[in-house]
């Protein structure tokens, strides 16, 4: 008995080593191939053709992409879901929505750039543009952060719902002051884990908001917009260089610090939540 | 009774979950500025009957009602009842400790917060006169920035009483708030009940004999759904009329 739990305990540490491993050669692959590239000039002037320039209006585009994202996604989300699980009565018509939601997360993200740009792009008008680019990676999204507020707010002991009416507060007052405070945290994650997956989409942004080579900041919401990820596309599908595959690199290793920044502060927002209200 | 005001009076009252009748044909007038304890076995109905008075069954689909319970002449279970002011009226403390995880001070601010007080000082006054009357006060003076969740098991009931008092209710519905504390804090909250009484109508379900005896006025038999007695405490422990209130009270049943 004493020896296969060993032999389990021996396999399953293994197999987690190996998991960490593949992931550590990715990022580790990606680091030596673009650190060198990284300079102030990279990250502050904008792209020449494949090899020069830096990546400045990648990043500022990115950026927008994902505020508009979240602009958008994030009120209809947290709204749906406190309508979902607040208000909703318990009937089909709920549950089917709820299914309804459930299939839009498994939507291929090319499926959904391809509404983008019939629908938003051509048939509302808005261009390829930053509009219609972060609008579109709202719509994708959506539903992760409905799935996650919702999952967040059901977490909320019902004792505090209960402690709440009972003082004479109305269901509104008791969602807005006990609920939804209680679920904060983990719908900031739900936002988080939405922010990574908007920031490092491709299709979407390649279809609804531009090339991204483009090396002029957008003037307006309605301006074509460069982002890192479609850069990243075009320099390793047409570059053929050792510059521009070197630069690529340089771009991703970019957008993984961004990611990881911004996934901390987010931790700190949380932790900070955390520790301020449990005590200890 | 004759001598005493009547604060609430529940005439014929029926309630049921579904198919099933937790309450049958209630009939009580429960005075007002005294403690009235509810009693009987586990099941019985009390903690149906308490939600009632500030209507928090309404939150449970499957509860259907029928007959009257009059505040103030007026029958608190009508359509047409404003639910969240009759609950701004009557407070309640539930069985377990359920503070938010907010501090100390928030938890008793809530309240007063929701019921339009905004400014800092008044705030300040109201959590400080509730803890001290609470009893609370003087053990959590020094963090009423803590997290509630850090106070002890009492001392989170006691937070949630004087959350309740926050308010300034009539009345206050406590449902076995002693069930899960020791007793030093169980002697405190007792203390707090006699002295709250002079402002205040309580109603107090317990399952300890004594504490029903030692802190309360009136004193309600509940037995399967149904008042079995109801008589003034003095009376009900000396003399009870009924067999089954006997057999209760002196711990042979139940
Ligand atoms: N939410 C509910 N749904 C269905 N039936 C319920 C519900 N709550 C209580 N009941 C039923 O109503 C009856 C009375 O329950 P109640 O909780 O009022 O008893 P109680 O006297 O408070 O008991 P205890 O002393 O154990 O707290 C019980 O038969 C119980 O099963
Ligand atoms: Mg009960």
């Amino acid at each position: 008995m004493k020896v296969r739990e060993n032999v389990v305990k021996i396999g399953l540490c293994s197999t987690s080593l190996m998991a960490v491993a593949a992931l550590f050669i990715v990022v580790a692959y990606v680091f030596f191939n673009g650190a060198g590239i990284i300079n102030l000039s990279f990250l502050l002037e904008s792209p020449y053709r494949f090899e020069y320039g830096g990546i400045f209006p990648q990043i500022i585009g990115s950026l927008c992409l994902v505020g508009i994202c979240l602009l958008f996604a994030v009120p209809l989300g947290v709204a749906s879901a406190i309508y979902l699980v607040e208000y909703a009565p318990d009937n089909i018509v709920t549950a089917s929505v709820r299914f309804f939601i459930e299939c839009l997360a498994g939507i291929p993200s090319i499926v959904i750039g391809l509404f983008g740009l019939v629908f938003l792009v051509y048939r509302l008008g808005l261009g390829i543009s930053m509009l219609s680019g972060g609008l579109t990676l709202g719509f994708m999204i959506l539903p992760w952060t409905v799935r996650a507020s919702e999952e967040a707010i059901k977490t909320v002991p019902y004792s505090y719902m209960e402690a709440s009416l009972a003082l004479g507060a109305s269901k509104w007052q008791s969602i807005y002051g006990v609920i939804l405070k209680s679920a904060y945290p983990g719908i900031i994650t739900g936002i988080l884990l939405g922010m990574g997956k908007a920031m490092g989409e491709t299709a979407v942004v390649l279809l609804t908001a531009g090339s991204g080579l483009e090396s002029f900041l957008p003037q307006s919401i309605l301006d074509p917009v460069a982002s890192l990820p479609v850069y990243i596309y075009m320099l390793a599908t047409q570059g053929h260089t050792e510059a521009s595959y070197s630069r690529a690199f340089g771009a991703s290793l970019v957008l993984i610090t961004m990611f990881l920044i911004i996934s901390m502060f987010a931790m700190f927002l949380r932790n900070r939540y955390i520790t301020r209200n449990s005590g200890f | 009774m004759n001598h005493e005001e009547i604060e609430i009076s529940v005439k014929n009252f029926n309630l049921w979950y579904a198919d099933n009748q937790a309450l049958k044909n209630i009939n009580l007038d429960i005075p007002r500025r005294r403690i009235t304890a509810l009693i009987g076995p586990s099941g019985c109905g009390k903690t149906s009957f308490i939600r009632c008075l500030n209507r928090m069954n309404d939150l449970i689909p499957t509860v259907r009602t029928e007959g009257e319970m009059l505040l103030n002449n007026e029958n608190i279970n009508h359509k047409d009842v404003d639910v969240v002011s009759l609950r701004k009226k009557v407070g309640m403390v539930f069985q377990k400790p359920n503070p938010f995880p907010s501090s100390v001070f928030e938890n008793v601010a809530y309240g007063p917060r929701i019921h339009g007080e905004k400014n800092k000082q008044q705030l300040a006054q109201i959590v400080e006169e509730s803890l001290k009357n609470a009893a609370l006060w003087d053990e959590v003076r020094d963090r009423i920035d803590r997290s509630a969740l850090s106070l002890s098991g009492g001392q989170q009931q006691r937070l949630c009483i004087a959350r309740t008092l926050a308010v300034h209710p009539d009345i206050i519905l406590l449902d076995e708030p002693c069930s899960a504390l020791d007793p030093i804090s169980t002697s405190k909250i007792e203390d707090l009940m006699v002295k709250l009484k002079e402002h205040y109508t309580i109603i107090i379900v317990t399952h300890n004999m004594q504490q029903a005896a030692r802190v309360s006025d009136y004193t309600a038999f509940f037995l399967h759904g149904k008042i079995i007695e109801f008589d003034e405490t003095k009376k009900l422990f000396k003399k009870p009329k009924e067999k089954s209130t006997e057999d209760y009270i002196t711990g042979r049943f139940g």
